[in-house]
C-alpha cells in the first residue's frame, strides 16, 4: 500500500513542481518584486489549495521513499524506524503548511 | 602458448587470494582454467559444476569482478590483459575457495512461494494455453531460468537488504503469477509484496545485464509490481 501510495503522490507531484517552477519563472522574467508577488497570492484561496496540495504530496512521498534508505544504507529498521519517518512527514507538512500561510495572509 | 596469470579465492569468509599460473589454450572457458588448477596443480581446490554447457547453473563465479557463469565464459572475453581473479558469488556465505553456500538463494525462492500449484488432478484433460497468448508469452519470457545465482550476486539491493528475495525468486513468481494454470496467485501477491520483496527493486537492472540466460528480471519484478497494484485496488490481497 506505501508503494501505490507513493506512485499516487509522485504523479500529484508531477503536476504540482511542473506549476511551481513554471510560475517562478514567469514570475522572474516579467520582472515582479516581492511586493507585486505577495499582492496576487495574499488571499488567494486558489494558490493556498494548490500549495496545501503540494506540502501534503511531499509529506507523503518523502518519508516513504526515506524508509528503504534508512534500512539499505543504516540498517536502521523496526518500530522506531516508523516512528522517526513518520514524525519526518509531520515536520514537512508543518514547515510547508507554514510557508503556504504566509504567502496567503 | 602465453601464461595466463590467474588469482583464486582460497579459503572461507576470512580467506585470501592464492596466485597460479595456467596456459591459454585457444577457446580456453574459465571453467577450463579452475579446472586446469584442481586437475593439475592443486587437488585441494573447491568449486562446483556439472554440465559445462550452460544448462545447470552450478559454476557461476566472480570473475574479474563480475558475476558470470564460468562454463560459458571464454578466458580471451574476459582477460583481455591475461590476468584473472576468481571469487565465490557475493551475496552468499562462502562455503570454501571458489563455492558459496545456495542455502539462502533457494530458500527464497520457497518464500516467494517459486513452486507451481495447480488445481488440476490425473483425471483432467491436459490444461490447453494458447502459446501465443498475453500471459503465456510473459511466462515464456522469464522460464528458461537455470538458477546460477548471477543476479542474485549482481544486486545491489540483495547486499543492503539482506531479507530481500531477489531478482530470480521473484522471476520465478512471476512466471507462476503468469501461469493460467497455477491456483495461488493471490497468496503469492501476498508472499512477494513488501519490503523484503518486488518493492524494495530500484530497477538498478543489475540482474538484467548480467543474466546469462539474457532474460529480465527487472521485467518480471515490475510486472509483479503492476500485479500486486492491481490486486490491492481490488481488494484481492
Amino acid at each position: 500500500m506505501l508503494w501505490i501510495v507513493q506512485r499516487a503522490s509522485a504523479a500529484v507531484l508531477a503536476l504540482c513542481v511542473t506549476v511551481h517552477l513554471v510560475t517562478i519563472v514567469y514570475a522572474v522574467r516579467g520582472g515582479l518584486t516581492a511586493a507585486d508577488i505577495f499582492a496576487r497570492t495574499r488571499g488567494s484561496l486558489g494558490w493556498l489549495a494548490f500549495y496545501t496540495l503540494f506540502v501534503l504530496a511531499v509529506a507523503v512521498h518523502a518519508p516513504i521513499g526515506l524508509r528503504p534508505v534508512l534500512t539499505e544504507w543504516l540498517g536502521w529498521r523496526g518500530r522506531t524506524r516508523e516512528w522517526f519517518v513518520a514524525a519526518f512527514g509531520v515536520a514537512l507538512a508543518w514547515l510547508g503548511m507554514r510557508a503556504a500561510l504566509v504567502v496567503f495572509r | 602458448m602465453t601464461a595466463l596469470q590467474v588469482s583464486v579465492w582460497r579459503g572461507g569468509a576470512d580467506g585470501r587470494l592464492q596466485a597460479f599460473e595456467v596456459p591459454r589454450y585457444p577457446s580456453q572457458t574459465v571453467l577450463d582454467v579452475v579446472t586446469h588448477i584442481q586437475r593439475k596443480i592443486d587437488p585441494s581446490l573447491a568449486y562446483r559444476y556439472a554440465c559445462r554447457v550452460g544448462m545447470c547453473g552450478s559454476c557461476a563465479m566472480t570473475v574479474n569482478g563480475v558475476p558470470r557463469w564460468t562454463c560459458r565464459t571464454h578466458v580471451d572475453r574476459v582477460a583481455k590483459d591475461g590476468t584473472l581473479e576468481l571469487r565465490p558469488l557475493r551475496n552468499l556465505p562462502i562455503v570454501r575457495d571458489l563455492v558459496a553456500d545456495m542455502r539462502t538463494f533457494f530458500d527464497k525462492w520457497e518464500r516467494a512461494r517459486g513452486h507451481f500449484e495447480g488445481g488440476a488432478t490425473r483425471a483432467d484433460d491436459f490444461a490447453r494455453v494458447a502459446p501465443e497468448s498475453p500471459a503465456r508469452q510473459a511466462a515464456d519470457a522469464g522460464i528458461e531460468c537455470i538458477g546460477c545465482g548471477v543476479c542474485y550476486a549482481a544486486c545491489d539491493v540483495v547486499r543492503w537488504n539482506p531479507d530481500y528475495l531477489g531478482p530470480a525468486a521473484l522471476n520465478r513468481a512471476w512466471t507462476l503469477i503468469t501461469d493460467v494454470r497455477d491456483t495461488k496467485t493471490a497468496e503469492r501477491l501476498r508472499a512477494i509484496a513488501g519490503d523484503a520483496g518486488c518493492h524494495a527493486c530500484h530497477t538498478h537492472t543489475s540482474c538484467t545485464e548480467r543474466c546469462p540466460m539474457h532474460l529480465s528480471p527487472t521485467a518480471s519484478i515490475a510486472g509483479l509490481k503492476r500485479a500486486v497494484t492491481k490486486a490491492a485496488l481490488e481488494g484481492k490481497l
